[in-house]
């Protein structure tokens, strides 16, 4: 192949003769002359190029030796990643490639239409948390919260964190793996465990284990020894729930993939993030400001930047370069779709079906719910064997059943139901369950 | 035409910026069809667990639609034109990538599946595990991070963790990174708990040996090097530089964000790196999605490997699992990272096969110095050498006629292009930073160059013209003073009395 064939190289060979002579060269090796000679190699140890055919082939292939929820087969998991329903118009506004293919607004007067995007994302946030302020993302929940424990180290002059037992395990791994640059100390704390050490408090509600967490409590004992507290929320159940602003947590993150992006194995998601007024310059990430152009027209630009890592480098509030844009887009979509009724209606679904599900397999012999408290989508089951077997044979009936959380709860499972669960399935998976012999 | 043409001959979308969902928002209307319960109800948890007001926007279809259409129209992206931003490798995001991103045997795998159901997404982990060890020459590879900024977080924790299980990390406090570097390195070892040493480019524009030299001692930590540095230079000392710290037990850190200009041609493995980020969403053609999501792959030597992020993929012949290496920095975001993003850059390494991939950075580097050979005339070159991927000029020249190098970038915008990278790296004064990239053929180039020399001309002839840029923009400058003094930073609800 020469490499003027490749679709996505448009010079041909005489483009580069022709740039060649202009730039006074013979060959593009010379351009390559201070790659010590001895350290440049003649190319990759890589297979050829795929014509577009084969290459959709390969990848569809590859795809296709996943199982995947749809066709057929129910799935009930959740813990951090949540499965719901995306309105055609997301696909449909995110797929413009006026938004994917551009980048970081830094040139407002043609960026427009991302920097006014943040702008609605940040309202949103503020909206649905009832915080004072936000930022336009981070990279998701997890990541999100580790960022707001070093927020508030910053702000508090502390260097411990507090992260309650219930809160996804995952997410305190996280907040460790960024504490441990600069050797804060991470405790996960049983209720009310605080010290005048603690720099804050992080309460997850509803917590990992699907249950309402009473948050009144807790924000009193991290007030109480001058902690900062930091709310993990789902974004969905605020539809239905008081917001963190609501019991006066100081610091407020969420997992945002639940508004209009898929579950996509993890990842890219987005974090969502927001404070109280006063910590607003303590805040990490990218913030969007309304203002005028020369002609008084309204539009919006990045603001605020001497927090940044660009403007302020070792001193910045987190080196964190990025708002994961394409997915806050999908977000703010999401939520200007289904808007403040349709968030409630979903809130309330799945609300009303993970009860149906959850009243009927604790109804079954052997099984019980773990835990006495309200819950909200989720819920844990204590199931009559171990759950690593019934996930199997769940799978032979086409159900990927909910989360083996039996490190923490003795044969517990963590199921999830969404308003993509259908009643049926809902049937299907009891009827499975109860199949289980004890 | 003029901007007040422009309000006259289409006054209603003449503010667009003044209308958000929530002013649009008109109670009763709602923009998609959802399901109900259709279940029993069950008993709500007792009031003071509920909320009492949401305030989130009502809109038809038809109008969110609209609305974001509208919005999008006002954005400038790859697919509109050219976009040397420098620094940030703004190559065309091939389509195919995209359909295959969108798979729903990608999309729709929930990351906490039973492992011997997604095999298919540990397969493609794998496969780009192995690919990328092939390209930088590195032993091992995590994909974990979210982004460049957190393969550098995860870099330097790894060489943090690797210095105090040899107890040395009490007294190797320090990195060196050089004055050209990306902010996010300083910022990085920062966030690290590392003191951030400066050391100064020389006079042709790569790393002052001399000043490394004397700022070495058994202190050091690491040093974060870009190569090419964010001045298009390619380190000729590079080797030299590597050997240096390594006898001073210091490791080296490669920022990979400019791995474009060398593809196929050298390996950071082989030039003496210890561990290296690379960006998926410059180098391997991802979407910038307008900022974000990327990915920020951390690739290693061996000594490093029972560091790395978690999880990596094993492979046990065609069965393929997440692991936790030995003495792992841990997690970085709750699952296993940009999967999408990871998805696509597969997609496009396949596509291009090693000597596509060979061709990028021969035609990236090509048409830099075309670029450079052209405007040299024009606009001061403060390092006047063959460049790799990227040329930075400087715009003294037209700032001593008075016109800055941000009229200049504006001035752009009027000959249909987006403006260079501007005011980076700080070491070059008045800073105008040019990354073509091999997405483009002369014939474009030709176009940015021509619109270059003539802005080149203009600054001398009407600057003034210059300085009030852009007219033909969506919007005209807007008053970042006032945006910074005066934060506006959420929407309103309007007050009693006061219209929407």
């Amino acid at each position: 192949m020469t490499s003027s064939a490749h679709p996505y190289i448009p010079n041909t060979d005489e483009d580069r003769r022709a740039m060649l002579d202009a730039i006074g060269v013979a060959t593009a090796d010379e351009l390559f002359a201070d790659i010590p000679p001895e350290l440049r190699i003649e190319g990759l140890n890589l297979s050829p190029a795929l014509p577009e055919q084969e290459l959709v082939r390969e990848m569809a292939a590859l795809a296709g030796r996943n199982q995947v929820p749809g066709d057929g087969m129910a799935c009930f998991l959740g813990a951090g990643a949540y499965r719901h329903f995306i309105p055609s118009v997301v696909g449909h506004v995110i797929g413009r490639s006026e938004f994917y293919t551009a980048y970081t607004p830094y040139q407002p007067e043609i960026s427009q239409g991302t920097l006014q995007t943040m702008f609605e994302l940040q309202s949103m946030t503020c909206e649905l948390m009832a915080m004072d302020v936000a930022n336009a993302g981070m990279y998701d929940g997890a990541s999100a919260l580790a960022e707001a424990c070093l927020m508030a180290c910053n702000i508090t002059g502390r260097d411990r964190i507090a992260v309650l037992d219930s809160v996804n395990q995952d997410y305190a791994a996280v907040v460790r793996t960024y504490a441990r640059g600069r050797g804060l100390t991470v405790d996960v704390v049983a209720d009310g465990n605080l010290s005048a050490e603690h720099a804050c408090l992080a309460v997850q509600h509803p917590n990992f284990f699907g249950c309402l967490e009473d948050v009144w409590s807790h924000e009193a004992a991290a007030h109480a020894t001058g902690a900062l507290l930091i709310a993990v929320a789902d974004p969905i159940s605020l539809g239905l729930l008081a917001p963190p602003g609501g019991y006066s947590a100081d610091i407020a993150v969420a997992e945002g993939q639940s508004l209009g992006w898929p579950v996509g194995f993890g990842g890219p998601y987005l974090g969502l993030f927001a404070c109280r007024q006063q910590y607003l310059r303590q805040m990490p990430g990218r913030i969007v400001g309304r203002t005028t152009d020369l002609d008084g027209r309204t539009g919006y630009v990045l603001t605020l930047q001497t927090r940044e890592q660009h403007i302020r480098r070792e001193r910045a509030t987190s080196n964190i370069c990025t708002s994961q844009q394409l997915v806050g887009l999908a977000a703010a979509v999401y939520l200007a779709a289904v808007g403040k009724h349709g968030l409630r209606q979903i809130a309330e679904t799945c609300y009303h079906r993970a009860h149906y599900a959850a009243e009927r397999i604790a109804a079954l012999p052997g099984y019980s719910l773990a835990f006495p408290t309200p819950f909200f989508k989720e819920f844990t089951v204590r199931c009559p064997k171990p759950v690593e077997g019934i996930q199997e044979l769940l799978l032979e009936q086409g159900i990927i059943g909910g989360l083996d959380v039996s490190e923490r709860v003795e044969n517990g499972m963590l199921l999830c139901v969404t308003e993509v669960n259908t009643r049926e399935e809902i049937d299907r998976l009891i009827a499975a369950l109860a199949e289980v012999n004890p | 035409m003029t901007t007040a043409e422009r309000s006259k001959a289409n006054p209603k979308t003449a503010d667009f910026g003044a209308s958000l969902t929530f002013d649009l928002s008109r109670p009763g209307r709602r923009g998609v069809l959802l399901p109900e319960p259709d279940v029993p109800q069950a008993e709500l948890p007792e009031p003071r667990f509920l909320r009492s007001d949401l305030e989130l926007p009502e809109l038809s279809q038809n109008q969110v639609v609209r609305y974001f259409l509208g919005l999008s129209r006002l954005n400038y992206g790859v697919d509109t034109g050219f976009y040397p931003l420098g620094s940030c490798t703004m190559k065309y995001n091939p389509r195919v990538n995209e359909d295959v991103g969108r798979l729903p045997g990608f999309t729709l795998v929930h990351p906490l599946q039973p492992q011997a159901t997604i095999q298919g997404a540990l397969a493609v982990l794998h496969q780009l595990q192995s690919a990328l060890a092939a390209i930088t020459g590195m032993d091992s590879i995590g994909l974990a991070p979210a982004a460049g900024a957190q393969g550098e977080l995860c870099g330097i924790l790894m060489i943090k963790t690797y210095l105090e299980e040899r107890g040395e990390s009490d007294r190797r406090r320090k990195v060196l990174i050089p004055d050209s570097a990306h902010g996010t390195n300083p910022a990085t070892a920062a966030m690290c708990g590392f003191e951030v040493v400066t050391i100064p480019s020389d006079r042709v524009g790569n790393t002052d040996m001399a000043a490394l030299e004397s700022a070495l001692d058994d202190g050091v930590a690491a040093m974060m090097l870009t190569l090419p540095s964010t001045l298009g230079l390619f380190d000729p000392n590079i080797e030299r530089i590597a050997e240096t710290l390594h006898r001073h037990g210091a490791l080296l850190y490669g920022d990979g964000a400019n791995q474009n200009a060398f593809l196929g041609r050298a390996r950071f493995g082989d030039l003496g790196f210890d561990v290296v980020h690379l960006n998926l969403h410059k180098t391997f053609s991802t979407p910038h999605g307008g900022g974000g999501p990327g990915a920020g792959p951390v690739c290693v030597k061996a000594k490093l490997a029972p560091y790395l992020p978690a999880p990596v993929v094993e492979a046990d012949g065609d069965t393929y699992r997440l692991a936790t290496p030995e003495r792992s920095i841990g997690k970085t975001t709750a699952f296993h990272g940009s999967f999408g993003v990871l998805v696509r850059a597969l997609t496009y390494i396949r596509s291009l096969g090693a000597e596509g991939l060979r061709a990028v950075s021969e035609n990236a580097v090509i048409n830099a110095n075309y670029v450079l050979a052209r405007l040299r005339g024009a606009y001061h070159l403060p390092y006047d050498h063959p460049c790799m991927h990227e040329v930075v000029f400087s715009g003294s020249r037209q700032r001593a006629k008075g016109v800055k190098t941000l009229d200049i970038a504006k001035r752009l915008i009027d000959y249909g292009f987006h403006p260079p990278t501007i005011y980076f790296p700080l070491i070059v004064d008045e800073a105008l930073m040019v990354e073509p990239t091999e997405s483009e053929g002369k014939e474009a180039l030709d176009a940015f160059c021509e619109a270059m020399l003539a802005i080149a001309r203009e600054a001398k002839e009407e600057p003034e013209l210059v300085r009030g840029a852009p007219y033909q923009a969506p919007l005209r400058r807007l008053d970042e003073a006032t945006a910074a003094r005066r934060p506006y930073l959420r929407w309103r609800a309007p007050a009693q009395g006061e219209s929407a």
